[in-house]
């Protein structure tokens, strides 16, 4: 590996050690520095994501009582003496679920490692298209400072939930109009993103890398790139008519004779509300898959390198993969069964859902298959992507139910329904993220981060995860709706389950407190982490072996590496070594 | 640094990277007007009248409304302006860069001409009070065209650089910049695409 740490620095730290601080840093075209931009941000807008639903939770164990603590700092239209009003839980609600999707975890799982792994593990000196990237990035700033912005805009931020549904949101306050224009501006983001990332992969690949060569990781990123590119611009077309309809007056998604506070609505009327949800859930069915498969892609790394030992089916993964992008533009409606679409609608859309589940279970057995025989390292990335496995595993199958219309309808809108989204979205996804986090982090600081800490927060993470969420199902079970402020104090059929709303929102609580010594090992890690060797989890990919840790420089690598086998190589019987490095020419093994 | 594959095509996918990225742009511009044009069928099957009332009174057909020739008209400048954009590219893989300026000259003088007509049609519309907000024929015939509106003066101002500050590039590199006029012209060719579907769609259907 030395001879690859020894980048001249003539040669390509050239431009770098000319360029001001702003070219650098700031305004930087290197994938590297926009991918660890993209990370700051990124966790940042999940701490803040938390932060709003840790608020709202204090509502939902102790309805109407004073927030402690902080209480005073928030003004008489949010909280007049510390109490929550029913309008500022409503935006609590729609902006955490916002703000975790679009501004925390997909710019993380895609902006993040996606900018900084995908180059460096296909052996591409940058992405495609540099400028475009730099753009990319503070496009989606501009869209988060917007959304961010709207909490102070005259009746507070969004109210109408994450999904934004019509009529409710066009006749909404000011934030909303603010919620669609920071839409319009990720979606912006995301898709120049894509354009990107699909061109890099295609035409970037290093000597010898071909695409079935390629590490999962860039498969998975490779498809959801697609899934960015295709299903968010109807999105963005949803987003145009309603903002048509909230500024123009026009009537694309408000029926004739709606009645608002006892009044007919005055507008031409004729649309259909059914039609916004139809475009948007043409986005976010998708959308989860967005969420999903870099998540897949990263514990299936983790995995690999860390049971010694070649992903059991490798290429039945990517197949799945491919067949799970294509289906998921055709499941939308099993989010609309209870809209009335019709029985035959039901009928396809439930079939269609069926069959996704089979590429998701086959790729989840894969994982696990992978762990067989061989010897596992219970290094930190690896507990977090081993936490993965089972709760991906809940969030899925409590997924089943949902998507048989007979069964959907009782649980439609329940808390069951947040429970499953959040074992996918939060114990699944936020916890692979974590184990990328930890697996990359000597990749992109040459330093590694404290493992008692890092152990800390796994045990911490994942406990306090499943007190939070697993009460929801069984709250759900017993039909207490999702969007009650009171937490269902006054339902009736709510008694007998209300006690977990304390349970859940005090989880909540240690679940923050748990994410401290990852904020406070991160930082520390930066600059005092014990020093990394090169290849510090004798990994087979390019991203270890090719480049140094970190990378020096704009351009990556010395000479571009060229590849020879596949890129799981681990325990090889024909060499020495239990990795064998993807650009290791064959002619040094036999040396050996 | 040097990126890969900005001007020579790769050898095993047999092309350049604008060229796939542009591919993939109009893919998700593809989707975006699908997006819309659903809509517009979504709505048009729902209503128990098409174009339906408007000001009280009830119309039965598109081109009551709207001004078919005028739209004739318009459809005409964009293919037109669609071949110009074909010949600047063609002027220049022929290296003849003086005809190239002429071709792309009438590109975004016919580009203008589009909007001027636009401008009268939209103008017409104002002047009879059939606004957006008076019924949903109106309303998306508003959207459709005139997101291509913005997609018009987009590409416009894609040429125009190409016209101007950004032809110095033929001095320094002619391959990379007759690559670039080529996939401004599949953009601009994108956006007279887009209008063949919504003439009929709007005023004809």
């Amino acid at each position: 590996m030395a001879d690859h740490a020894a980048v001249p620095e003539g040669h390509h730290g050239e431009d770098v050690h000319h360029a001001s601080f702003w070219r650098k840093y700031i305004f930087s075209t290197d994938h590297k520095v926009i991918g660890i931009q993209y990370g700051i941000t990124a966790l940042l807008f999940l701490l803040f994501g938390f932060s709003l639903v840790m608020l709202l939770r204090w509502q939902l164990a102790y309805p109407g009582e004073p927030v402690p603590l902080i209480g005073w700092l928030f003004t008489d239209d949010t909280m007049p003496g510390g109490i929550m009003l029913p309008e500022f839980y409503n935006q609590l609600g729609a902006m955490h679920g916002t703000i975790m999707v679009f501004l925390g975890i997909v710019p993380l799982a895609v902006g993040a490692f996606g900018n900084y792994i995908v180059p460096l593990q296909i052996g591409a000196p940058d992405m495609a298209f540099p400028k475009l990237n730099m753009a990319s990035y503070w496009v989606f700033v501009v869209g988060g400072l917007v959304m961010l912005g709207s909490f102070f805009v005259p009746a507070g931020a969004a109210k109408a939930g994450w999904t934004s549904y019509a009529p409710l949101s066009v006749i909404e306050s000011m934030g909303q109009t603010m919620w669609l224009i920071g839409m319009v501006f990720l979606i912006t983001s995301s898709l120049l993103g894509a354009v990107n990332f699909l061109t890099t992969i295609v035409q970037l690949r290093a000597e010898g890398m071909t695409f079935m060569r390629m590490p999962f990781f860039v498969w998975a990123q490779f498809i959801t790139s697609f899934l960015l590119l295709l299903a968010f611009p109807p999105l963005e077309a949803a987003s145009i008519l309603q903002l048509s309809d909230r500024l123009l007056d026009t009537s694309f998604f408000m029926p004739s004779g709606l009645v608002v506070s006892g009044e007919v609505v005055d507008v031409a009327g004729g649309g259909s509300p059914l039609l916004w949800q139809h475009l948007f859930w043409f986005l976010a069915h998708p959308e989860v898959y967005v969420l999903v498969l870099p998540a897949m892609g990263i514990v299936a790394e983790i995995i690999a390198n860390n049971s010694r030992k070649p992903l059991r089916g490798y290429k039945v993964m990517v197949y799945s993969l491919i067949f799970l992008g294509f289906m998921s533009f055709i499941v939308w409606a099993h989010h609309m069964f209870i809209t009335g679409m019709g029985q035959v609608m039901s009928v396809f859309f439930q079939t269609t859902t069926m069959i996704i589940s089979i590429p998701s279970v086959i790729i989840l057995t894969a994982l696990f298959l992978s762990l067989w025989g061989g010897s596992i390292r219970f290094t930190t990335p690896m507990l977090f992507a081993l936490g993965f496995l089972p709760m991906f595993g809940i969030g899925g199958l409590t997924g089943l139910p949902l998507g048989l219309a007979p069964t959907d309808i009782p649980l439609h809108d329940t808390y069951y329904v947040i429970g499953h989204f959040h074992y996918v979205v939060a114990p699944g996804t936020i916890l692979a993220l974590m184990a990328g986090i930890y697996y990359w982090f000597p990749k992109m600081t040459g330093r590694t981060m404290n493992d008692t800490l890092g152990k800390i927060h796994f045990w911490g993470t994942i406990v306090s995860m499943n007190f939070i969420f697993f009460p929801m199902l069984i709250q759900g079970m017993a039909g207490v709706s999702r969007r009650l402020y009171d937490g269902g104090e006054i339902y009736a059929h709510a008694q007998d389950v209300i006690v977990y709303n304390e349970v859940m929102s005090i989880a909540s609580w240690v679940l923050f407190v748990f994410q401290i010594p990852f904020i406070v090992n991160l930082l520390i890690s930066m600059k005092k982490g014990k020093k990394a060797t090169e290849n510090h989890w004798d990994a087979t990919t390019l991203e270890w072996t090719a480049a140094p840790s970190p990378p020096v420089g704009h351009g990556n690598f010395h000479d571009l590496p060229e590849v020879y086998r596949d890129p799981y190589e681990y325990s090889h019987p024909d060499h020495d070594e239990d990795y064998w490095p993807q650009n290791a020419p064959p002619a040094e093994a036999s040396e050996d | 640094m040097q990126i890969p594959f900005t001007v020579a095509p790769r050898p095993d996918t047999g092309v350049n990277n604008a060229k796939i990225g542009v591919w993939l742009f109009l893919a998700s511009e593809v989707m975006l007007f699908g997006g819309l044009f659903s809509a517009y069928i979504f709505l048009r099957i729902g209503a128990p009248e098409w174009p339906g009332e408007i000001g009280g009174h009830m119309y039965e057909r598109a081109s009551d409304i709207l001004n078919v020739p005028l739209a004739t008209l318009n459809t005409l400048i964009l293919i037109g302006s669609s071949v110009t954009m074909v010949m600047s590219w063609a002027s220049l893989a022929m290296k003849r860069f003086d005809r190239y300026r002429l071709y792309m000259g009438a590109t975004i003088a016919l580009g203008f001409a589009f909007l001027i007509v636009k401008a009268f049609e939209y103008g017409e519309k104002f002047s009879h009070g059939y606004l957006p907000a008076e019924n949903n024929f109106l309303a998306i015939y508003f959207v459709l065209t005139g997101l291509h509106g913005l997609h018009v003066i987009g590409g416009i101002i894609v040429n125009m650089y190409f016209m101007w500050p950004g032809a110095r590039m033929w001095k320094t590199d002619p391959k990379r910049f007759t690559n670039r006029i080529e996939i401004a012209g599949l953009y601009w060719h994108f956006v007279d695409l887009v209008w063949i579907f919504l003439f009929p769609t709007i005023y004809l259907l």
